[in-house]
């Protein structure tokens, strides 16, 4: 695999052909902050937060870096003004729906977030997405799943499928940034009626 | 719907994951709405987990989880409807029918659904019921166009 | 239909088909496009079959159904042919007239004639007809002469003569060379250069490659990909081949939307015709090259038309974009290289195989070769679709093509791109419509949507119509998208229940900022764009709803009121015995006189009211005038003169 030669605000990086911006950053140790990533599931791209700005071609733009690749001479910057304001109006939405999430109380006090910015309509869930893939890539069961769509989107468990493997599993409760997931959970076990012993 | 009748849709795409909406597609316009145990069906002999297909018929719009009424009314809200006047046309629909869009009414009756552009704009507001296209539709003559339908 | 097998062959078969036309012969053509049928043409159809029966021309006279002939205000439309006479508004009534007095006497009825608004001048020749006079129809030419389920109509018309000079006489790169050199840039809103697109896709390794057609027309208002598909489907299938045959791919998909049943069927028809003919299939005319297509059918999501996520409805999942890149060209597909392009880019194929990249990049303006077919529709008295050149400005598509806006209204903006286009308002009437000139204002060409506005068009109801739209159609997987409209929606849906505060514009500007640079796909990058060019132009709207509750347009219910003029109430009891809530108190000599608690500002007293009164007007930003005493609203009329 060849090299691609890069640089991450301002520090000259030598990655490899097919890693995304955000691996070619944590190499050099340089931070940007994600929700919905994690390492052992394919990159997913829905929270934005993780929004750089690549300059690549004559080209300048702002790309979501946990899944855009690196390209040759790339001039990628972390943190501006532009990028800053992306990542506190992205967290200002998600707070009207779990404003007590400690991931993004954490994120929400770094970029002056304004928890009150949007009118509460407390869902909880910030739709990230990590129980969905990890049940479907890493267990392979699709216990959970996304439906509906748009602004009425959310997680739903299968009953005929949580009820026969989520009881002894529930690998995806401690993935979840805002605790929603063992809520829905026990809602499902509750009304669906199955057994968990 | 038989299975038997669910399978023979299935077999004409040859029984490949990929085909999952097209058959559902099928299925709806033959059954007019997916029952439960045809989704169970659908997921079984096409091997696509139950997630799929429930994040399938709910993503999109063309599938309906729960029955129709004998009659669909479909009002069009395209661009060039809603310049004409359609939303004032939709809220008259739904006091005469008593339900919003995405309901059925409780005596199965009518169904009423909002769709976004028919093509036929130059008829429009439009409002389709049972495919019969009613153009140039006005709060004021849409009693006189319900009162049709039995 | 027998198989043919080589270029000389069909040429022989085009001869023959040629030989039986008599340019001179009488013949029908009657519309029988989606829109024409929702106006009833199939009862014409039945009724023209019948009357040539009885009048025994059933051999004599041909009758085409056809496609659509793009003046939809006036369907059914029938042409009498050779001359070209042109019959709007037809029904089945006037069927045995057009038989007895225009195809077997030659008369002409008037009636049924074009009228010009301004000067009542009667137009009998479809070519005079102003909406079709400053027109320059190319792709549509073909609609109103071949039945769509009928092959050979289309080869007729030199119908598959481009596949056979492709495939004979150009090497693929040739193919590919010519359409660059055309100019062709993407009908369906980006306007990509399609020979570029080509190129990149015919670059890409592998023995597997797809060719798409984008039949998931989702905008609002334009129907021009539903009418060509059902029009003229083969014209497409033959552009298709063409690109497979460029690209290197064998096999190809049409995705067309379910809510297109006509377009369908059509070009359902017109495939297993192709086959048979032996325009698709294995040793294609014998050159060795094999194509074949499917149809898939979308599922009712908008977002589908964006081509990453008509992939992975293809592939039989949700529809949701995935991250470019890599590019479809590069990685589509079941991760092969794919290209997708537009029903309208592929309908320009075959003509420029033809004719010629010259011959096409002479039409149109110099960044944007070629024809654009628009829907013209909304406030305006030529309702349907156009085809003009590139270049043509806004003002004589809307007022020489369009008819003007209809009831002596004044225009007040134009909408073009759709959902990701922008509102241009008279000071831009002159400006050219091409892929460059109405971004520079804040607008986009789009796919060719035209939606016309007039003074009674509220534009902030506007931008909120389009981003309900949108939250319906978002697939809800990234943040500055589902959430950014969430917020927006509910900002300008206060806005116009008169709950506007000062703040909101500076938050919608910022929404406007994260979900324009950081969402995930085009649906979110250009959902600010109608928020925005009403922002542009018609900033005092927005100012008027929040600071004085006022809508200027006199539009939006919550800030309007209806009240009845007690000069000019004539107590005719029209808008009462038709208030569906009830609300009017009044009788026979009584002025009428609205209960506010009750209207439910349907309009329907304002409509109603007979036109000679005007007596019902709508208030905002003002208290409704207390209604005049009961004993005052007698009407006392003078007893009449002998």
């Amino acid at each position: 695999m060849s090299e691609i030669h890069l640089k991450i605000d301002g520090k000259e990086i030598v990655a490899k052909e097919g890693m995304t911006i955000l691996e070619a950053a944590k190499s050099a140790g340089i931070p940007i902050p994600t929700l919905c990533h994690y390492e052992k599931l394919e990159p997913y791209g829905a929270c934005r937060i993780c929004t750089v700005e690549m300059e690549a071609q004559g080209r300048k733009q702002l790309v979501a870096s946990c899944v855009y690749p690196v390209e040759p001479n790339a001039v990628v910057t972390t943190r501006s003004e532009v990028i800053d304001e992306v990542r506190k109006m992205i967290l200002e939405l998600l707070l009207a729906h779990a404003p007590d999430a400690p991931a993004l109380q954490d994120l929400a006090k770094e970029y002056g977030a304004n928890e009150g910015r949007f009118e509460k309509e407390p869902s909880f869930c910030i739709l990230c997405g990590l129980c969905v893939r990890y049940c479907a890539e890493v267990k392979k069961k699709d216990a959970v799943a996304f439906v509906d769509q748009g602004p009425k989107r959310e997680i739903c468990f299968v009953p005929e499928v949580a009820s026969k493997e989520c009881w002894n599993c529930k690998e995806c409760f401690p993935l979840c940034p805002t605790s929603y997931l063992q809520a829905a959970y026990v809602l499902t076990e509750g009304l669906v009626g199955f057994k968990t012993s | 719907m038989d299975n038997g009748r669910i399978d023979q849709i299935i077999d004409k795409y040859d029984g490949k994951e990929s085909s999952v909406i097209q058959v559902l597609l099928e299925i709806q316009r033959e059954n007019r709405w997916l029952p439960g145990e045809v989704l169970d069906r659908v997921s079984e002999k096409l091997s696509v987990p139950l997630s799929r297909i429930q994040q399938i018929v709910t993503f999109y719009k063309a599938f309906s989880l729960s029955p129709k009424g004998r009659h669909e009314i479909h009002v069009c809200m395209g661009t060039a409807c809603h310049v004409r006047g359609a939303p004032r046309v939709l809220d008259t629909v739904q006091d005469l029918t008593g339900i919003k869009p995405g309901e059925t009414s409780p005596d199965l009756k009518f169904s009423l659904k909002t769709v976004n552009c028919v093509g036929c704009c130059a008829l429009g507001p439009v409002v389709v019921i049972d495919g019969e296209y009613h153009g140039k539709m006005l709060p004021a003559t849409s009693e006189d166009v319900l009162k049709n339908y039995e | 239909m027998t198989k043919i097998n080589s270029p000389a062959e069909l040429e022989e078969y085009r001869k023959i088909l040629k030989s039986k036309i008599d340019p001179n012969r009488r013949w029908i053509s009657l519309c029988s496009g989606s829109a024409c049928n929702a106006a009833r043409s199939a009862e014409v159809a039945a009724a023209i079959e019948t009357e040539l029966e009885k009048e025994g021309l059933s051999g004599l006279v041909d009758f085409k159904r056809t496609g659509c002939h793009g003046f939809c205000e006036k369907g059914p439309i029938v042409d009498i042919h050779p001359e070209k006479i042109c019959y709007l508004n037809v029904a089945a009534s006037d069927v045995s007239e057009i038989i007895s007095e225009t195809v077997k006497e030659n008369r002409i009825i008037d009636r049924l004639l074009y009228t010009d608004p301004s000067t009542g001048e009667k137009i009998a020749h479809e070519d005079d007809i102003p909406f079709y006079k400053y027109q320059g129809r190319i792709i549509f030419s073909s609609n109103s002469k071949v039945d769509p389920k009928y092959i050979d109509d289309y080869i007729a018309v030199d119908g598959y003569s481009a596949l056979a000079k492709a495939l004979f006489e150009m090497n693929p790169d040739q193919v590919v060379d010519t359409v660059k050199e055309a100019g062709l840039r993407g009908r369906g809103g980006a306007g990509f250069p399609t020979g570029k697109k080509w190129e990149i896709a015919r670059a890409n390794p592998g023995d597997t490659k797809y060719v798409i057609v984008n039949a998931d027309e989702g905008d609002p208002g334009a129907y021009m990909d539903r009418s060509v598909l059902e029009g003229n489907p083969h014209a497409v299938l033959e552009g298709l081949v063409i690109g497979a045959y460029a690209i290197g791919a064998h096999q190809g998909y049409i995705y067309v939307r379910q809510e297109y049943p006509l377009a369908v069927e059509n070009v359902n028809i017109a495939i297993k015709q192709a086959e048979e003919a032996g325009f698709l299939g294995k040793n294609i005319l014998g050159s060795g090259f094999d194509f074949t297509v499917e149809v898939a059918q979308g599922a009712g999501a908008f977002v589908c038309g964006e081509e990453t996520a008509l992939l992975r409805s293809l592939e039989g999942k949700p529809g949701e974009p995935k991250a470019r890149p890599p590019f479809p060209a590069q990685s589509g597909l079941w991760g092969k290289p794919t290209n997708i392009n537009n029903v309208e880019t592929w309908a320009n194929i075959p003509m420029i195989i033809n004719n010629g990249a010259s011959f096409f990049n002479s039409i149109g303006t110099k960044g944007s070769a070629g024809t654009k077919i628009f829907s013209l529709v909304g406030k305006v008295n030529n309702t349907g679709l156009v085809e003009v050149p590139m270049g043509i400005t806004l003002r004589d598509i809307i007022f020489k093509v369009g008819g003007g806006i209809p009831n002596g209204k004044k225009f007040k903006a134009v909408q073009t791109g759709g959902p990701s286009g922008g509102c241009i308002p008279s000071e831009h009437l002159d400006r050219g419509v091409d892929f460059d000139e109405l971004a520079k204002v804040g607008a986009i060409m789009g796919s060719g949507g035209m939606i016309v506005m007039d003074e009674d068009t509220c534009m902030v109801d506007m931008a909120k119509y389009f981003l309900v739209f949108l939250s319906e159609e978002s697939c809800g997987k990234c943040v500055p998208c589902r959430e950014g409209i969430r917020q927006m929606l509910n900002i300008l849906t206060n806005i116009t229940k008169g709950n506007g505060k000062e703040s909101d514009i500076e938050v919608l500007e910022k929404l406007c900022k994260t979900t324009g640079s950081a969402s995930l796909c085009a649906l979110g990058k250009t959902a600010p764009s109608p928020v925005l060019s009403t922002l542009r132009y018609f900033r005092d709207e927005y100012e008027a709803h929040i600071r004085d509750k006022r809508c200027p347009a006199y539009s939006c219910k919550s800030l309007i009121s209806y009240y009845i003029d007690p000069e000019k109430c004539q107590a005719c009891m029209t808008c009462g015995k038709k208030c569906p809530a009830e609300a009017i108190v009044g009788g026979k000599n009584q002025i009428h006189v609205i209960d506010q608690e009750k209207c439910t500002k349907c309009g329907t007293c304002f409509e109603v009211c007979p036109s000679r009164f005007r007596a019902v007007k709508k208030i905002s930003g003002e208290p409704v005038p207390t209604p005049i005493p009961v004993e005052a609203r007698k009407i006392v009329r003078e007893g009449k003169q002998k």
